[in-house]
């Protein structure tokens, strides 16, 4: 589904990717975990396309299809969903107003006509359940004074409505207190299917007792340096990250 | 001839048909004396540094329409508030139109500012209220005054609230090839007494206009009055607008100023307190591309103590638009306590536009709060990216955006269907339909 070749990029001529290779296959979870600064969140910007990171070598497929030239919308169309570390707040503009607009764009996309309004808040009534949101937020402005946790919600809410092929969690985890932890993990396994992947970035393990990775990578210094199954993160919360840099030396 | 020299000419004329021995030529004559002296403005002036009128006064304007003209209501129906009911006073050219406008003297008068300045009944009116807090020193104001014929004159007893809110809409036609318009409206908004009021000007041809319009409205002691003004003119259209508020104690008055086109749009917009526990605000959203240019000229005068102001203006200029703001808070040596904010956002969306935003604080009291904010930025890239991500095409993210950031004026509109038809000027402006009404 989601292939990664050789990736090398650079933010104003610093290079972060240093030659990254990855493969997620459909029905599959995947975490990446790492130091700080090792370039995880930069990953997951250029999957999604950030125009401020430069490819500089290297291709990212999207079933079959090299999707690194492509607009950040143009990629969403296709079925990228990047859930943001820290979701940006629109005054005025509520939740649902904003997630019609995100769904209807994506159908204009692909000559949709826009989807019928009681098919949408059917939609949205399911999914606002899943990922037990009250009514009263889906009429607030889109993040403007939510909690931590209810921004996260609200992300893995919207991941939920767009059904995307891939999608990328970034430190969803970080900010939730653990009943917002288990309710987001919930939505997220819920979502998961055969056809579509996750991948998870995270600093902690926490996240990964709740959504169980079928593979674990380290990312170190712009590279994935080890990649193993789901104890390799258990692994990497007992003994940090250490003793992967010593290993490589 | 330049338009000085033919205003001034034409007021010879135009004086003839007057009373000379009454009261309003003499306020007239002191009007135009003070126009010849100091004429129009130009950028030599601070208060006109980054605004020029040259370009706009080398058309050869008409001063008196030679027509009478009227419009279908259909042609024009869209520039009014027709989802609602409401009172209309409508001018075409500059002369009241009965058959557009709805009028009412039933407990409150909505009417003409002709009969007040025509009529003895209204003598007592004219003498206390007509030119009494414009400025009789401002060149463009005394412009007004001297010619000043007809415009609303709206007057809301003690206690009594306007049922519906008022709309003044003056149209050009175009038949003159270039005209200028002097509309002078009068409001008084008596003890407790509550009103709103829409107040637009609208070309319905691309021929040159200029309009210099008056305003001057007195709140008296609790007043309420909302005041809307909508600036979204064709791209030859003109407006000098002077509004002129005097407050009483523990009146309220806002003032929301919405321009989005016309070629030059300059608001002379100034509150004078006259009592204690005012609240006053003024807010405004400005957005423009093309070559329009919008300069917002606040003043707010705390001469009392115990009174609060309240502005926020937020601008968008695209293109090679320019926008101005310069806004003046004056607090007078008695006016402890005093609560003063004033807040100026602005986004450039373009190279080649620019703003001039100038706070301008005067304070002589010792215990007063007074802040002012301003900023210019650009649209924040990683909020694009975020709607981007989410499917959102560039064009409809930044539409968005805009929306996000004049929302916090757009919410303090008070009438409904106002605020959802400025929503949708703004997306037509910004060039987007989108999924749900902004």
């Amino acid at each position: 589904m989601l292939s990664i070749k050789n990736l090398h990029a650079s933010v104003e001529d610093k290079e972060i990717l240093k030659g990254i290779n990855l493969e997620v296959k459909a029905g599959e979870v995947h975490a990446i975990m790492g130091p700080n600064g090792a370039g995880k969140s930069t990953l997951s910007s250029i999957i999604a396309g950030n125009e401020n990171y430069e490819v500089n070598e290297g291709e990212i497929f999207l079933d079959g299809e090299e999707i690194s030239e492509l607009a950040p919308e143009e990629r969403a169309h296709k079925g990228v969903f990047l859930s943001f570390q820290y979701p940006v707040e629109i005054p005025g503009v509520s939740v649902t107003n904003f997630i019609k607009t995100a769904i209807n764009e994506s159908r204009k996309a692909k000559g949709l006509e826009d989807m019928p309004a009681n098919e949408m808040l059917k939609k949205i009534r399911e999914k606002s359940e899943l990922l037990e949101m009250d009514k009263k937020f889906l009429s607030r402005s889109l993040n403007e004074g939510f909690s931590g946790g209810e921004k996260k919600r609200n992300e893995i809410f919207q991941m939920a409505m767009l059904e995307p092929k891939i999608a990328i969690l970034d430190e969803t985890d970080s900010g939730l207190d653990i009943d917002a932890l288990r309710i987001v993990a919930n939505g997220v396994n819920k979502l998961k299917s055969q056809d579509n992947a996750v991948v998870v970035i995270t600093h902690y393990q926490r996240l990964l007792d709740y959504i169980v990775p079928d593979f674990v990578h380290v990312l170190m210094d712009g590279k994935i340096v080890k990649s193993g199954d789901a104890s390799l993160a258990l692994e990497l919360e007992e003994k940090g990250y250490d003793w992967i840099k010593a290993e490589l030396v | 001839m330049d338009l000085k020299d033919k205003l001034l000419s034409s007021y010879i004329a135009f004086e003839e048909k007057f009373d000379m021995d009454s009261h309003l030529h003499d306020v007239r004559n002191q009007a135009i004396k003070n126009f010849e002296t100091k004429g129009f403005p130009t950028k030599k002036e601070e208060a006109w540094k980054y605004t020029s009128l040259n370009a706009i006064l080398k058309h050869d304007f008409s001063v008196f329409p030679k027509h009478e003209n009227a419009i279908e209501f259909a042609a024009v129906k869209k520039y009014f508030l027709h989802e609602i009911d409401t009172y209309k006073l409508v001018f075409i050219d500059g002369k009241f139109s009965s058959f557009l406008s709805s009028t009412t003297h039933e407990g409150i008068d909505v009417c003409l500012l002709s009969s007040v300045l025509t009529k003895p009944k209204y003598k007592p009116v004219l003498e206390t209220y007509f030119n009494q807090i414009a400025q009789k020193n401002e060149s463009l104001t005394s412009l007004n005054t001297a010619f000043a014929q007809e415009g609303a004159f709206i007057n809301i007893p003690k206690s009594k609230v306007a049922d519906k809110p008022i709309e003044i809409i003056n149209f050009s036609t175009g038949t003159e090839a270039a005209l200028m318009v002097q509309p002078r409206n009068l409001i008084i908004v008596g003890e407790n007494a509550h009103v709103q009021i829409i107040e637009r000007h609208q070309s319905l041809n691309s021929n040159p206009v200029l309009t210099n319009s008056v305003t001057e409205i007195f709140a008296q002691k609790r007043a309420n009055v909302d005041y809307y003004k909508i600036q979204n003119d064709v791209q030859t259209a003109n407006l000098i607008d002077n509004t002129y508020i005097a407050q009483k104690q523990e009146s309220r008055v806002a003032v929301h100023t919405f321009s989005f086109g016309g070629n030059m749009t300059r608001n002379n917009l100034n509150f004078y307190h006259q009592g204690e526990r005012i609240d006053s605000t003024l807010k405004g959203i400005t957005i423009i591309g093309d070559k329009q240019h919008v300069d917002h000229f606040t003043l707010v005068h705390h001469a009392q103590p115990n009174c609060e102001s309240h502005q926020n203006y937020k601008g968008i200029f695209g293109d090679s638009a320019t926008g101005v703001f310069n806004g003046k808070i004056y607090v007078e040596k008695e006016a402890q306590k005093t609560d003063a904010f004033q807040q100026n956002n602005n986004i450039l969306i373009s190279e080649k536009a620019t703003i001039n935003a100038k706070p301008q604080l005067e304070i002589f009291a010792d215990d007063v709060k007074c802040s002012h904010g301003c900023t210019i930025g650009q649209l924040d890239e990683s909020a694009m990216f975020y709607m981007q991500q989410r499917g959102i095409p560039k064009k409809e993210a930044r539409a968005l955006l805009m929306y996000a950031f004049s929302n916090e004026v757009i919410e303090s509109i008070k009438i409904p269907e106002l605020k959802q038809r400025i929503t949708k000027i703004i997306a037509t402006k910004l060039g987007v339909k989108m999924g749900f009404d902004l």
